[in-house]
């Protein structure tokens, strides 16, 4: 069982020693990564994904349960411990949706039944549904996205998950998020989407390379969070209406023309 | 001394791979000496160069890339001591997925890129399936499943390979690769032989032949130093 991920520091871009001892993530805990591009959000990300023992660029140490991982853990894609959900917007394996599901089960040792589980989870994410005998190149961002999110959490189901900025590619990020954060585990998002990272309960600050500083959020920035989130599903569920045709008569400088859940 | 041979095919990252590598080691000190070999044009070698490491650049022009690869390793490892260096690290044009120019006390590296598909390590041949290290390069552009199913192809076609997933760009997986050239057996030159045979063709190697010494090889030949000349009747 994994209780806790910790990171120990290493070295940012400059060489100079992070502004971190050491950081103790507990399982069930959601903590944001925020930065500008190129301060090393995604390193980091990629530092837990492998492990890392000093042997990366950054020199960072990733320890579970407080101890040394056993090196199988690291390499053995049937004992990963880690899924990771990257940036990537496109498959590019020229091979059907299905083929695909089931290969990467045998891979991961799970049930090649789970295809279908794996094809409709995604499919509530995205727009035009995805079916199993497509090409994976053919699909669309959206689509693609959607089943990498499905793909990480029903047979990478791990208990480290990584997300590399999930708003990406226009697919339903809350329910995205929902369906990979199940019970206990813990997740590692990166992010430049103000409401994902005001959800977390800690955020990490990356600048050139390194961690500047661990901020937790504050009661101020949660009840935000909430007031963010209203308008966000206002705003998702205009895009929506959009998505589909219809003429738009909501306007946020006349509020009876909003949703009644956006009034509560 | 260990001789470090790096196949792949172009464009696979083997240069960006081995510039990451070759700085983990001069870092450490070490004395090692590179080879790059093209067929008809490169600059990579001043990139090794620009980094500290003594860089011999060998074009092969009309001769076999990997053939003048395998025919000039004596003169290579004669650079090598001549630059005291107790490894040498060769880079091959790398082009043909029939050959593998690994001999059998070298250690042999293939550079495989991840973007290809999940069906090029079955595709690739000898310089996969014979290699003692695997690094795979453009993981990063692709999902963690296809990384998983990649991986997954290249222990079918060679169970026993050690894998390093790297990145050109950012260095990652150069300090383990680095690490692995100390494992290498150490190289006896006379002896050594081929793991794989070459594809038959109208070459000495290519009809066949394993050993590695110059006294062994005819046809039209190409020297290092640009010298070409026909041997035999």
């Amino acid at each position: 069982m994994i209780q806790s991920i910790s990171i120990l520091a290493g070295r940012n871009k400059t060489g100079k020693t992070e502004k971190f001892e050491r950081l103790d993530i507990h399982c069930g805990e959601i903590i944001g990564i925020v930065g500008p591009t190129g301060s090393g959000k995604s390193a980091l990300i990629e530092d837990i994904e492998q492990l890392a023992q000093r042997d990366t660029t950054t020199n960072r140490q990733i320890l579970l349960n407080g101890r040394i991982p056993d090196p199988d853990l690291r390499y053995d894609p049937k004992k990963k411990l880690i899924a990771q959900l990257s940036q990537n917007m496109n498959f590019l394996a020229d091979m059907s949706v299905e083929e695909f599901l089931k290969l990467h089960a045998k891979c991961r040792g799970k049930n090649p039944n789970l295809v279908d589980q794996v094809i409709e989870a995604a499919n509530a994410l995205t727009g035009e549904p995805i079916r199993k005998d497509m090409n994976l190149t053919i699909l669309s961002g959206g689509q693609s996205r959607s089943l990498m999110v499905a793909d990480v959490a029903f047979i990478s189901d791990s208990p480290i998950v990584l997300i590399d900025e999930i708003e990406n590619a226009g697919i339903k990020k809350h329910e995205a998020l929902k369906l990979l954060s199940g019970n206990g585990k813990i997740i590692l998002v990166v992010t430049h989407d103000p409401i994902l990272a005001l959800m977390t309960k800690r955020r990490i600050i990356m600048k050139t390379g390194g961690v500047e500083k661990v901020i937790a959020t504050t009661e101020k920035e949660m009840e935000l969070s909430v007031h963010l989130t209203r308008i966000d599903q206002e705003l998702l569920q205009i895009r929506e209406k959009v998505r589909h045709g219809q003429e738009i008569t909501s306007s946020f400088f006349n509020a009876e023309t909003l949703s009644p859940e956006f009034a509560e | 001394m260990k001789v470090i041979i790096v196949a792949g095919t172009p464009g696979a990252g083997k240069t960006a791979v081995l510039l990451h590598t070759l700085k983990v080691l001069a870092d450490e000190k070490r004395n090692v000496s590179a080879v790059k070999v093209d067929c008809l044009y490169t600059e990579d070698h001043l990139r090794f160069q620009n980094i500290g490491i003594p860089t011999l650049m060998g074009l092969s022009r009309d001769m076999c890339p990997d053939h003048y690869t395998i025919y000039n390793l004596g003169e290579m490892i004669d650079f090598a001591n001549r630059n005291q260096s107790e490894t040498l690290v060769v880079e091959t044009a790398g082009l043909c997925h029939r050959c593998a120019p690994y001999t059998e006390n070298c250690l042999g590296v293939c550079v495989i890129d991840a973007t290809t598909g999940p069906n090029t390590p079955l595709k690739v041949g000898p310089f996969l399936s014979t290699a003692n290290v695997v690094v795979i390069t453009k993981g990063d552009v692709i999902s963690q499943a296809e990384r998983e199913i990649f991986r997954e192809r290249i222990l079918e076609m060679n169970p026993n390979c050690r894998i390093i997933e790297a990145n050109g760009l950012t260095g990652k997986g150069a300090m383990e690769l680095a690490s692995c050239f100390d494992e290498a057996n150490s190289f006896a030159h006379e002896q050594e032989k081929l793991r794989h045979n070459a594809p038959f063709s109208i070459c000495t190697l290519c009809v066949g032949e394993m050993r590695i010494h110059q006294q062994h090889h005819r046809g039209v030949l190409r020297h290092i130093n640009g010298l070409q000349e026909y041997v035999g009747e």
